[in-house]
């Protein structure tokens, strides 16, 4: 070695002035780190140590007009895991399955969750028992990233009684997610999926609060934040049309044997008053997430429960459309309430090359046309359509709304079946396929290509019920909306509702629906439909009636359809039920035998 | 004034090297302070304890002269030798790669690890070589000596395998080269390799470094064999190195890729450098305070009381922590430098310049890992990482500087009082 001690000197030198360019280096390097780029790594920890935890707001009371819950939030459970990675979610799903049942299809969507966000807990249960939640409680330290969080549950008091009205919640879905209007959603919150709970969303949703926990590197939950806590706000409540104890009273008619729909409502206002659709099923079981078996069992069902038979189903409306008829008629200047039809009725009317039956075989007789609805006969309005031309049922019905919505605030409303032009019967039959003169028959009786909701007829008689305007059919509490479709004198008004006042008169098609102390209008109808007879070709008839009453100031108009329920008068005695429990009087108890329509 | 038997103590030395044990321990101790806590909760105790084994063993080899340690190098170097050949057969895993065998192993207690203290006997090994000449090495041939000294046990520690632990032994051998008075271009030269391993991967970069190289031999002319041959030699090197890359392990590979590039997989490699850098970068000027750094104490820090415990000082004591401590080494260097510079004789100035690599390659690697300025390598920080047998060493050889300057210009020894 060259110990010199001049060159010793210069090597010191230069190794303290490498030295000393090393060092500040570092210095700079932890300056720009520390100091330039503080607020970024700041940022980054806080990202690392918190975790948002979303708190569900409770859901909008639902009340009928008595002020009676119908639906409300009772105190649920849900358990749900913050992990870091896919594989420890699957690491601590596999734990759990050990402690509490779970199933292979809940642990593919709690890791389809993760996967949607994983910087939110992941919900495993979404509605947890009790028993789940104490046993993972007495297991606390096994799970430290589990979050067992209380919140509101929705429930149903009458469940099954309110739900064709109500809908239930579920977990928002990627579908849904993708849609506008649930732009400000997130993944794994509750959102309405049916009936008014989707209908008002925007209401009855609140807004979600949030709280943070503090977890480590392994997601394990080490404290709460309390310090950026925010409450959630409860949402607004729904004051609803609906008369809770008529609701659960019409539940209780259809049983569980009956199946079909039924809508009360105020013909006034279009306060909707009960609206049910039989058979239910219970929308409880549907918070939380609907178990495979129940909703494979209501998909399974013959006479489909999930299918909404007053809004969503269509039916023939038959002869409770020859009021129709007769309005259109008399509109239009063709006959005037007390005209008689050239021909009178022998069971049969004879057009084209065969016989249009009557109901009646052995004939209504000569009759006028407020005898001929009390007695709903065919032969007579056979001949009124015939005079009227389809041209004119046709247009004039669409007029009076039979192809569109009523808008009613149920989102799963569908239009009922109607044709809109003249031009429909070539598009569907061809050009050569069908006779106006057969298609006014069909027309005039309410047969053919007309299919209506149970609600559609309710808003339509509630026109005949008042002065010609029909209300708009609303569940929730607003201001009225009510358009005119029809323009009669009020006497023809007068005469037409005494006219379905003889529907339940002795002789009328419906004499056993009668009320005492009141008298309920009404036109009963039946109509010829498949059968839900799976696997067999089979027909029955549906049974329509819909009605108002006190006749002469009408409250409240029915509406009901009872899928094979064969004769009108079944369903009418149903609605006579109905409107005597709303009005407050009883059926007259009397055997009488009726009509077959 | 003189004692019998007593040994002037360079105070400002010693002073620095307590304050930075002491910081180490306070900041080890803050590592075990975890939400959930671990075994690193209580290994503070450990580390006092082998800090004052530590300074007791300081105070003992610093009795001994250096002549005695000249006269101990070899035997030190050779016992060495056969404890590394061992440990390849027979040492015990630890650290971050479980396979690393780095530890001596009895009866299932991990007693040490004598890589450590290796680092210490082949600076003594050099010393003596370097110091038996009368000028620095001039060739190829004057280098062969040197190169096996450091060649041997460094081959022998890679093949633990400790990459870390390897650089250092380079750290050193060039250290040692440069203060034995080397000529610049033959460092160079010797360093050239080296370049070309590292830029081996690239074709176009180890392209142009080649040529340059190629340019500056030509020019110069400084030592035509030595030229050649390590002209000869970075041919060989760029050629090995992507076979050398296929023959690293995955995780070695992995650390390597994530040192150019953190981002590439934050969740398992790029981790512990991302993690490191938001707690130190979330530190700012004062830190978040003793004991309260969240990255720490949530454990989402990797390696906290040892490769990575920079990174709490970063966090909890901030800017001003980091100045602080890295002031505390700067005193310690310089004076490390300063005992060099007036020692008695060449191999003690040998040796305190050796030691002084050794500390100052710890220091900037494993700072600048902390900060992704350097590849992971996993080597500990002097006196602040948890570890025992590098506490221990790093007081035995302040024991050896302390002696240094005892005899050196200064002290009192060489001032004629004794």
């Amino acid at each position: 070695m060259n110990f010199h001690p001049n060159d010793v000197v210069r090597r010191a030198r230069v190794t303290v002035f490498i030295g000393a360019a090393i060092m500040l280096v570092l210095m700079v390097a932890f300056f720009r780190t520390q100091i330039m780029r503080y607020r970024q790594w700041v940022l980054q920890a806080e990202g690392n140590r918190l975790r948002e935890v979303p708190v569900p707001s409770p859901r909008g009371t639902i009340y009928d007009r008595n002020g009676k819950v119908i639906a409300e939030n009772v105190v649920g459970y849900t358990v749900s895991v913050l992990a870091q990675t896919e594989d420890s979610l699957r690491g601590t799903l596999g734990r759990l399955a050990s402690k509490v049942p779970l199933s292979p299809t809940q642990l593919d969507l709690a890791v389809r969750r993760f996967r949607r966000a994983p910087n939110r807990p992941t919900m495993i249960f979404s509605d947890a028992s009790f028993r789940v939640v104490s046993v993972l409680e007495e297991h606390r330290v096994d799970f430290p990233s589990l979050i067992v969080q209380s919140g509101p549950k929705r429930y149903y008091p009458h469940g099954s009684a309110v739900v064709p009205f109500v809908g239930y919640t579920g977990e928002i879905t990627e579908a849904e997610l993708a849609e506008p209007r649930y732009a400000q959603y997130r993944g794994g919150q509750i959102v309405g999926k049916l009936g008014l709970e989707k209908e008002y969303e925007a209401v009855l949703h609140g807004r979600e609060g949030s709280r943070f926990v503090e977890v480590d590197a392994r997601g394990r939950v080490v404290r709460e934040e309390g310090a950026q806590e925010r409450k959630p706000t409860q949402a607004d409540s729904l004051q609803t049309n609906i008369d809770l104890d008529l609701q659960l009273y019409t539940a209780s008619l259809f049983g569980d044997s009956l199946m079909g729909g039924a809508v009360a409502m105020d013909p006034t206002t279009g306060a909707v008053l009960a609206l049910y659709s039989a058979p239910s099923y219970d929308p409880n079981e549907f918070i939380g997430g609907v178990s495979f078996a129940y909703y494979d069992s209501l998909r399974n069902n013959p006479k489909r429960p999930l299918y909404n038979k007053a809004v969503q189903g269509s039916y023939p409306p038959g002869s409770t459309w020859k009021l129709a008829t007769a309005i259109l008629a008399l509109q239009e200047d063709v006959i005037t309430t007390d005209a008689r039809m050239p021909q009178q009725c022998n069971g049969f009317y004879y057009f084209g090359d065969r016989a249009w039956a009557c109901w009646e075989k052995a004939g209504h007789g000569n009759l006028t046309l407020v005898e001929a609805i009390a007695q709903s006969c065919n032969v007579y309005f056979y001949q009124l359509g015939l005079k009227l031309g389809l041209s004119r049922l046709v247009v004039g019905g669409v007029q009076l709304g039979f192809a569109r919505k009523t808008d009613i605030d149920l989102p799963e409303e569908t239009r009922s079946r109607f044709p809109e032009r003249l031009q429909y019967f070539n598009e569907r039959y061809g050009p050569r396929g069908w006779t106006t003169g057969a298609a006014a028959l069909n027309m005039a009786i309410g047969q053919g290509d007309n299919a209506q909701t149970v609600i559609n007829m309710a808003r339509f008689y509630s026109a005949l019920a008042t002065d010609g305007m029909a209300a708009r059919p609303t569940i929730v509490k607003r201001r009225p909306e009510r358009t005119r479709i029809m323009n009669l004198t009020a006497e023809q008004l007068t005469d037409l509702r005494g006219a379905m006042a003889g529907v339940t008169a002795a002789g009328g098609t419906a004499a056993s629906a009668a009320l005492s102390g009141t008298v309920l209008a009404g036109k009963t109808g039946s109509a010829q439909t498949a059968a839900l007879v799976p696997g067999k070709k089979a027909v029955c008839d549906d049974a329509w009636f819909v009605g108002f009453a006190p006749a002469d100031d009408p409250r409240i108009v029915v509406s009901v359809v009872l899928e094979c329920g064969g004769h009108g008068y079944l369903a009418a005695r149903l609605a006579s039920e109905i409107v005597g429990k709303y009005l407050g009087v009883k059926p007259v108890s009397r055997i009488l035998t009726e009509g077959n329509d | 004034m003189r004692i019998r038997g007593s040994v002037s103590i360079d105070w400002q030395l010693v002073v620095a090297a307590i304050l930075l044990s002491l910081y180490g321990i306070a900041i080890v101790y803050s590592a075990g302070q975890t939400d959930i806590p671990t075994y690193v909760a209580g290994v503070w105790r450990q580390q006092l304890l082998w800090l004052a084994l530590g300074i007791a063993g300081a105070y003992l080899v610093s009795r001994a002269s250096m002549r005695m340690l000249e006269w101990l190098a070899v035997p030190l170097y050779i016992s060495t030798i056969l404890i590394l050949a061992y440990l390849l057969f027979f040492g015990g895993g630890g650290g971050t790669a479980a396979s690393t065998k780095s530890w001596i192993v009895i009866g299932g207690m991990k007693l040490g690890q004598p890589s450590e203290l290796a680092k210490i006997t082949v600076v003594l090994m050099l010393g003596k070589l370097l110091s038996a000449s009368k000028g620095p090495p001039k060739s190829l041939l004057d280098l062969w000596k040197p190169a096996l000294v450091v060649g041997i046990p460094w081959l022998l520690i890679i093949g633990q395998p400790d990459l870390g632990t390897g650089i250092v032994f380079l750290g050193i051998f060039f250290a040692m080269l440069f203060w034995s008075g080397i000529s610049w271009r033959l460092l160079l030269l010797l360093a050239s390799p080296i370049v070309s391993l590292i830029l081996g991967g690239v074709t176009q970069l180890w392209g142009s470094w080649f040529l340059l190289l190629l340019a500056l031999v030509i020019w110069y002319k400084p030592f035509p064999w030595e030229g050649a041959v390590f002209v000869a030699a970075n041919v060989l090197t760029g050629v090995v190195a992507p076979l050398i890359w296929e023959r690293l392990r995955p995780y070695q590979q992995a650390r390597l890729k994530t040192f150019l590039d953190p981002s590439i997989d934050p969740r398992r490699t790029g981790y512990q450098v991302i993690q490191s850098q938001v707690a130190i970068g979330s530190g700012g000027w004062f830190g978040k305070g003793y004991t309260e750094g969240t990255q720490k104490r949530l454990s989402f820090l990797p390696a906290q009381h040892t490769d990575f415990i920079f990174s709490v000082v970063g966090e909890e004591l901030g800017f001003v922590g980091i100045t602080l401590a890295l002031a505390l080494f700067a005193v310690f260097f310089l004076r490390i430098i300063r005992v060099a510079e007036r020692a008695s004789d060449s191999f003690s100035s040998l040796v305190a310049f050796g030691l002084l690599a050794s500390w100052f390659t710890h220091v900037v690697i494993n700072v600048g890992m902390t900060l992704n300025l350097m590849p992971i390598t996993g080597i500990p920080l002097p006196f602040f990482s948890y570890g025992g047998s590098f506490m221990l060493s790093s007081w035995l050889a302040i024991g050896i500087v302390v002696r240094i300057a005892h005899e050196g210009r200064g002290g009192r020894h060489a001032a004629g009082m004794v």
